[in-house]
């Protein structure tokens, strides 16, 4: 009797040890076969912020994603590299993080030049890519440029400026505002947006007449000689597509020559909080659009993961770019989960037309637009600066069935549909 | 091409007070970075890539400087101090090494100072952007002169920049010190024979290019926005004040600098597709006409 029990324990203890064994590779495998996300971004020289910020909210996605037990049952592992800014480096690194690193997604957190360096590697490459940070419209509205596997998580180009050419043309109606001046950095991204801006202000309103246009160059230390060509003009109203360092030098050096009082400023930029704590003397009744605002959307979501991302970042404030990269992520998250798999294909597949719950919207959801793989319902608006906390007031959100609707005529006008 | 609206400008009281003021702060300031390089270049004949850089700390330690004193003058001349002995230990550990070698060798260790720099920026100060943000002394609202706008801050910004140039110049004409320097930028050998000290002098030099430098960098951090690699672009416009004015120049980079901010004013009105080109066309007609630049035959 004492054998025979002795000899099923052995028996059981067996099996289990068996399906133990058995079960070790798989274990192993998980742990020792990670599911490579390789992450590309600026992270040196004077727009660092863009990959550190970007990095600031992928980093804590996917820690709870592990935490979780990982994605399809594996970790993630992150790979972070330095494009520098520069397109062909962008494109030798996405290269590099599919063949050599194994990645096996790219989450592309790199500036619009950059961006289109990496769409043409992952046409070649057939894996799923998501652009998180580049806002030029054509990557995705164009379908000579589209690619099967590829997806922006970004705000668009044109999105803002609907959005943006209906609010100013609102403002400029209730003041009488009908000459205006702009004043943009000087590369494709600068004259684009602010080509957008007046095409869509002009179609609100159409009696605009631009005076004067001033085009910085990208970094330039000092703005003094475009003011002053500003203030010669005496418009009525401005226009800006600067940004980040540039916009901050921009609005204390407009401060000296009492620019913001002399005429109406429209600048979507300014809603971004590295901007507004930057600017020691920030000028009230600037008109402004959201970049990332914790504020807007008004919900216990946006504000709660405001404040993570702070906890997170030594304090730091989160940016536009930081949204749009915890966004990618959440995306690549329910995709690979919806697909069962990591494959390029199968996982473009199911993240077309892929809606996921969301801070970054008024209604709580944000979509992947199938037809051009790209992302729709974010939370865009326009409201006042103040000079203090919250910085930005009077939110207005935008209409997305009026974005969709002009979206459309804009890509017809451009013969992309 | 916009010439109408130049040449309205240029016949307007208030365009032309509002745009001269305008290039003159432009033209101080670079004024003041292109001084330093123009005379490390004039006495050592190095061409110290890294001067940007000095600018760059310059502005950070004025930020935080007057972030921690509430002191924007405190601020300016920390900047300028701590560019100073910056200069010196940059000049005694590195650049010593590299007295009489290939300009490539010159060229690698300044690069790699720059990037050095800048990576510690990133780590001192992070890599956002910061902003100093206008003293509260200056918060001023702009004068209107004949119609044209000059703010008050830039005025000042000018005297001090004219005040520190012209000491500069004083000092290098009529000070010992001074005669000591532009004798050794003529024969350093000659200099050396007569027993002074040229490992001091040299230093010396560094350090008042240093402090140029920093001052420019404090001086403008009100206005201007603080990032790592902020030093590049000045550095840039440095360059080619000196070549314009004539390397080792301090009279030259003054003119030419001013020139040069005059045209970046007045030719974002005539030919705003174009300022920049307008700078390179300056040099590049300087170069060809009179490769030693404008007073390039005088040293310091």
């Amino acid at each position: 009797m004492h054998d025979n029990k002795a000899a099923r324990l052995g028996r059981r203890t067996v099996l289990a040890a068996s399906a133990a064994a058995l079960a070790m590779p798989a274990v192993a495998r998980a742990q020792a076969n990670p599911l490579k996300i390789g992450i590309q971004s600026i992270f040196s020289g004077p727009i660092a912020l863009l990959g550190t910020s970007s990095r600031g909210a992928i980093q804590p996605e996917i820690d709870r994603i592990n935490a979780a037990g990982g994605l399809l049952g594996r970790q993630i592992q992150p790979i972070y590299r330095d494009s520098k800014g520069q397109p062909q480096e962008a494109a030798r690194v996405a290269r590099e993080l599919v063949n050599t690193d194994g990645c096996e997604i790219l989450l592309d957190a790199e500036a619009s030049s950059g961006a289109y360096a990496v769409q043409e590697v992952v046409r070649d490459l057939g894996v799923l890519c998501v652009h998180s940070n580049s806002e030029t419209s054509s990557l995705t509205a164009d379908p000579k440029l589209r690619v099967a596997t590829a997806f922006r998580s970004a705000r668009q180009g044109v999105h803002d400026a609907i959005v943006g050419g209906a609010h100013s043309a609102k403002v400029a109606t209730a003041k009488k505002l009908s000459k205006w001046a702009t004043c943009s950095p000087d590369y494709a991204f600068g004259r684009d947006t602010t080509a957008q801006f007046l095409e869509f202000l002009k179609h609100f309103k159409p009696d605009i007449e631009v005076l004067s246009q001033g085009w910085p160059k990208l970094g330039a230390p000092d703005f003094t000689e475009v003011i002053t060509k500003i203030l010669q003009a005496k418009p009525q109203a401005l226009y800006s597509a600067l940004y980040a360092g540039d916009l901050s030098a921009f609005v204390n050096q407009g401060n000296v020559y009492a620019l913001f009082s002399a005429m109406q400023v429209f600048v979507p930029a300014m809603g971004d909080l590295p901007v507004l704590t930057a600017v020691k003397n920030l000028p009230a009744g600037i008109q402004s659009a959201n970049r990332y605002l914790p504020t807007f959307p008004a919900t216990a979501e946006n504000a709660a993961w405001g404040a993570a991302y702070r906890k997170n970042n030594n304090n730091d404030y989160p940016t536009n770019w930081s949204w749009e990269n915890s966004t990618a992520i959440r995306f690549i998250e329910a995709a690979v989960k919806k697909a069962g798999s990591t494959d390029g294909k199968k996982a473009a597949a199911a993240l077309e037309g892929l809606t996921i719950d969301s801070p970054f919207s008024t209604t709580g959801k944000v979509t992947m637009r199938a037809e051009d793989h790209t992302l729709i319902d974010y939370a865009i608006g326009w409201g006042t600066t103040v000079p203090k906390e919250p910085f930005v007031i009077d939110m207005e959100p935008g209409d997305w069935g009026q974005i969709a609707e002009l979206e459309k005529e804009w890509k017809k006008s451009n013969g992309y549909i | 091409m916009d010439l109408d609206a130049l040449l309205d400008c240029v016949t307007s009281s208030s365009c032309l007070v509002t745009q001269t003021t305008s290039g003159l702060i432009v033209g101080m300031l670079l004024f003041m970075v292109a001084a330093g390089l123009t005379l490390i270049f004039g006495v050592l004949k190095i061409v110290n890539f890294a001067h940007g850089t000095f600018y760059m700390l310059g502005a950070y330690i004025a930020y935080s400087t007057f972030a921690f004193t509430g002191s924007y003058i405190l601020g300016v001349l920390a900047g300028g101090l701590g560019m100073a002995i910056f200069g010196v230990i940059f000049e005694r550990v590195l650049i010593s090494r590299v007295y009489g070698a290939n300009v490539l060798m010159q060229l690698l260790i300044c690069y790699a100072v720059v990037l050095i720099c800048d990576d510690l920026v990133k780590i001192i100060w992070g890599p956002d952007f910061y902003a100093m943000g206008m003293p509260p002394e200056f918060q001023v609202p702009p004068l209107f002169i004949a119609g044209g706008v000059v703010p008050p801050f830039y005025i000042m910004l000018i005297v001090v920049a004219l005040v520190i140039g012209g000491g500069l110049g004083l000092s290098l004409g009529l000070t010992k010190i001074g005669k000591i320097i532009r004798a050794a930028a003529h024969n350093p050998n000659m200099v050396s024979a007569l027993g002074i000290n040229t490992t001091l002098l040299y230093s010396l030099v560094f350090a008042v290019g240093g402090m140029l430098a920093g001052l420019a960098g404090g001086l403008a951090a009100p206005v201007r926005s603080l990032t790592p690699g902020m030093g590049f672009s000045i550095l840039i416009e440095s360059f080619i004040v000196t070549v314009i004015g004539g390397m080792g120049s301090i009279g030259g980079a003054l003119i030419a600098a001013v020139v040069l901010g005059l045209i970046r004013s007045f030719g974002t009105i005539g030919f705003p597709l174009f300022t920049e080109g307008l700078m390179y066309i300056a040099m590049i007609i300087i170069l060809v006409t009179k490769p030693s630049g404008l007073f390039g035959k005088e040293i310091v």
